[in-house]
C-alpha cells in the first residue's frame, strides 16, 4: 500500500517536471535571499561588536549563511535532475544521488527551523552579553588616553544618540561611575576633593550624564548636570521631568532592535522552509513516476507516483531489516571463526554450571 | 548630397537593429534611474524644508521626474520601432510616425540639456535659501511653545548631529541669539538680570552652545557653556581646543551634501544626453 499514491500520465509527468524546474529555481533565489539575510544580520551584529561581550548570538547568522549556500547548491542540482528526468537515458545516473539529496534537503529544512527557534531562545544570552558589554563601555568611557579603549567614548556616545537610549538600564547608571577623566579634574578645587572623598574607591562621582543622553525632542535646552537637585535649575522637578533625557536603557534598546530584525525575518524563513519542503515532495513524486514509467513496456503510458512504496510501518520494518542485514554482513567472516570458539565456551559453561554444587537450602 | 552616408547590407542592417534595440532598453533603464533620483532628491528637500524656510524650489526634482517618465516612454517606443524595423509590413505602418518621433527626441535632448544647466545653476539658489533658513532656525530655536515652530529645536538639533556642524557659519552664531526660552529663565536671579540688561534688545545672551554641537570624538566630556572663559574649565584654552564642538557651519555642511546630489544628477544627465 503505497503512501499518497497519485497517477501520472505522460502529459502530467512533463508538467510536473517543468513545474518542479521552475520551483527549484525559485528555491535557488530563496537560498540566495537567506544567504543575504545571514550576511546582513552578521554585519549588524559586528557593527555593535564593541558593546557585546560574547559572540554566541552569531550562530544565527552563521547558520543562515551556511543554509543559504547549501540550499543554492541543492536546488541547482534539483533543477538539473528535472531537466534530465524526461530523458530515459540520462535519468538513471541521478538515482543514487537522489537518496543523498533527500537527506540534504530534509537537513536544510530542519536547520532553518532550528534557526527560527534559536533566534528566540538566544534572546536571554544576547541580553546578558549586552549587559556586560555596556557595563564595561560605561566604565571605560573616560579612558580616552588608554590604548585599546580610546574610542570607547565615541562608540558609547554614538550608540546613545543613534538608539536614543542612556546608560545600561537607565540614566542612573552614569551616577555610579566616574565618566570624567582625571586629566580634566582640578584636584586643587574643594568641590572635586569633596566628591572624591565621599566614596571608598576615590572616584569622582556626580549626578550628571554625558551630552549624548540628551533628547533633542525636549522643549527645553538639555540639562545634564545636577540632575537630582531640583533647586539647581529653574522650573525643574526631578521626578516629573520626562523628556529631557532619553528614558530607555541601551540594553533594552539594542535587544529590541535585534529581536525586531530577527522577528521580521521570521515569516520569510518560514516560507522558504515551505518552498523547500514542496521541492522535496515534488522531486520524490517525479522520481517515482519516471521510474515507474521506465519500468513499463510502453514508456508513454500511465505510471504511479508515491512518497513511500509501502506504508509507514512496513517501510520502517524494511529499513530496519536492511540495516541489520548490513551489520550482519559485516560480521559474517569473523563470526564463522568465533562461532566455533563460542560453541566451545558455551559447552564449558554448561559443564561448569553442572559441576558447581547446588546452593544450600 | 546626403550627409554622413553609410552603406548597409542586410547583415549589417540586422546587427544595427539589434544593437539599437539594446541601446533603447538601456536608455529605458537610465530613465528609470533618473525618475527614482528625482523622487529621492524631492524627498531630501522635503525632509529639510524647515531649515530652508519652506521656501526651497522644487523645480529640479520635478523636472527630473518628468524627464525620467518621458525617457522611459520615448525609449520604449523606440525599442518597439527597432523591433518592427526588419518586418516590411509593420515598418510601413510605422513610417509616418517616424518624423514626429525624431523631432520629439530632439526636443527631449534639448530639455535634458536645459536640466543639466539648471542642476548646476540652482545650487546658488539652494545656498541662499539655506543661509536664510538657518539664520531663522537659530533665532526660533527657543520657541518650542509657539505653534508652527515647536519642532524647530528638534529639527535643528538633529541636523547639527547628523551633519556634524554647529551654527550657520560657525559656533559663534549661537552667542548672538537667545536660544533658551524665557520659560526656563529665573528672572529674579541677579546673573540673569545682568545678562538681560547687558544688551539693547533685552536678550539673554551667553557664550554657550546647545548640546547638539558637541563632538562625540572629543577625548574630554563636552564643554558647551562658558566657551570663551578659560578659567571656567580646568586645563582649557578656547583658542586651541579643537575637537570639543563641531567647527564647521551647518550652511557649509548641508550645502555640500545637496551640491553633491545635484552634481551627480548633472553627471548622469550628461551621460543620458550622450546615450540619446
Amino acid at each position: 500500500m503505497a503512501l499518497l499514491k497519485i497517477k501520472f500520465s505522460q502529459q502530467r509527468r512533463v508538467r510536473l517536471a517543468q513545474g518542479l524546474w521552475l520551483l527549484s529555481w525559485l528555491a535557488v533565489m530563496c537560498g540566495a535571499f537567506i544567504f543575504c539575510l545571514g550576511v546582513y544580520l552578521k554585519i549588524e551584529l559586528l557593527r555593535r561588536d564593541e558593546v557585546m561581550e560574547n559572540t554566541e548570538i552569531h550562530v544565527v547568522p552563521n547558520l543562515l549563511m551556511l543554509v543559504g549556500l547549501a540550499s543554492i547548491g541543492a536546488n541547482w542540482v534539483a533543477s538539473r535532475v528535472c531537466q534530465d528526468s524526461l530523458d530515459a537515458s540520462r535519468f538513471p545516473r541521478w538515482k543514487v544521488l537522489l537518496l543523498g539529496w533527500y537527506a540534504v534537503a530534509a537537513l536544510l529544512c530542519c536547520l532553518l527551523l532550528a534557526v527560527v527557534v534559536l533566534s528566540y531562545v538566544l534572546q536571554g544570552r544576547l541580553e546578558e552579553s549586552l549587559k556586560v558589554g555596556l557595563r564595561n563601555g560605561i566604565r571605560f568611557y573616560k579612558d580616552t588616553d588608554v590604548p585599546g579603549r580610546c574610542f570607547q567614548k565615541e562608540t558609547i556616545d554614538r550608540l546613545q544618540m543613534e538608539f536614543r537610549c542612556c546608560g545600561n538600564n537607565n540614566f542612573k547608571d552614569w551616577f555610579e561611575v566616574q565618566w570624567v577623566s582625571n586629566r580634566y579634574l582640578d584636584f586643587t578645587s574643594q568641590e572635586v576633593k569633596d566628591r572624591i572623598r565621599s566614596n571608598v574607591d576615590g572616584r569622582y562621582l556626580l549626578d550628571g550624564v554625558p551630552f549624548s543622553c540628551c533628547n533633542p525632542a525636549s522643549p527645553r535646552p538639555c540639562l545634564q548636570n545636577q540632575l537630582t537637585d531640583s533647586r539647581a535649575h529653574y522650573n525643574y522637578e526631578y521626578q516629573s521631568e520626562e523628556l529631557n533625557l532619553y528614558s530607555r536603557g541601551c540594553r533594552q534598546a539594542l535587544t529590541d532592535y535585534y529581536m525586531g530584525l530577527m522577528n521580521s525575518t521570521g515569516p520569510g524563513v518560514l516560507s522558504v522552509i515551505l518552498i523547500q519542503l514542496s521541492v522535496l515532495l515534488s522531486m520524490r513524486y517525479l522520481q517515482t513516476a519516471v521510474e515507474g514509467a521506465m519500468a513499463l513496456e510502453t514508456p508513454e503510458g500511465e505510471s504511479e507516483g508515491y512518497i513511500l512504496e509501502k506504508d509507514v510501518k512496513a517501510t520502517y520494518a524494511d529499513v530496519k531489516a536492511k540495516a541489520l542485514d548490513l551489520l550482519k554482513f559485516a560480521q559474517v567472516d569473523p563470526a564463522s571463526e568465533a562461532a566455533g570458539a563460542e560453541e566451545g565456551e558455551k559447552e564449558a559453561e554448561a559443564t561448569a554450571k553442572a559441576a558447581t554444587p547446588p546452593p544450600a537450602s | 548630397m546626403p550627409f554622413l552616408s553609410q552603406k548597409f547590407n542586410l547583415q549589417k542592417r540586422v546587427k544595427l537593429a539589434q544593437g539599437l534595440w539594446m541601446l533603447y532598453w538601456l536608455a529605458v533603464i537610465v530613465g528609470i534611474i533618473l525618475f527614482s533620483l528625482g523622487i529621492f532628491f524631492k524627498i531630501e528637500l522635503r525632509k529639510r524644508s524647515e531649515i530652508m524656510d519652506n521656501n526651497e524650489s522644487h523645480l529640479v526634482p520635478n523636472l527630473l521626474i518628468l524627464v525620467g517618465m518621458l525617457s522611459c516612454g520615448l525609449n520604449a517606443f523606440g525599442g518597439k520601432l527597432c523591433h518592427d524595423s526588419l518586418d516590411p509590413q509593420k515598418f510601413s505602418k510605422m513610417k509616418p510616425m517616424l518624423r514626429p518621433y525624431m523631432l520629439l527626441c530632439c526636443g527631449f535632448n534639448a530639455l535634458l540639456l536645459l536640466l543639466v544647466l539648471l542642476s548646476f545653476l540652482m545650487q546658488f539658489a539652494v545656498y541662499l535659501t539655506l543661509a536664510e533658513g538657518l539664520k531663522n532656525a537659530i533665532r526660533f530655536y527657543k520657541d518650542t511653545d509657539t505653534p508652527g515652530r515647536c519642532f524647530m529645536k528638534r529639527t535643528l538639533d538633529m541636523t547639527q548631529i547628523e551633519f556634524r556642524c554647529c551654527g550657520n557659519n560657525n559656533f559663534r552664531d549661537w552667542f548672538e541669539v537667545q536660544w533658551i526660552s524665557n520659560r526656563y529663565l529665573d528672572m529674579s536671579n541677579d546673573v540673569v538680570k545682568d545678562r538681560v540688561l547687558s544688551n539693547v534688545e533685552g536678550k539673554y545672551l551667553m557664550d554657550s552652545v546647545p548640546f547638539s554641537c558637541c563632538n562625540p570624538g572629543s577625548p574630554r566630556p563636552c564643554i558647551q557653556h562658558h566657551l570663551t572663559n578659560n578659567s571656567a574649565h580646568y586645563d582649557y584654552d578656547h583658542r586651541t581646543e579643537e575637537l570639543n564642538i563641531w567647527n564647521r557651519g551647518c550652511r557649509q555642511a548641508v550645502f555640500s551634501y545637496y551640491s553633491g546630489i545635484m552634481n551627480s544628477i548633472g553627471a548622469l544627465l550628461i551621460f543620458t544626453i550622450i546615450l540619446e
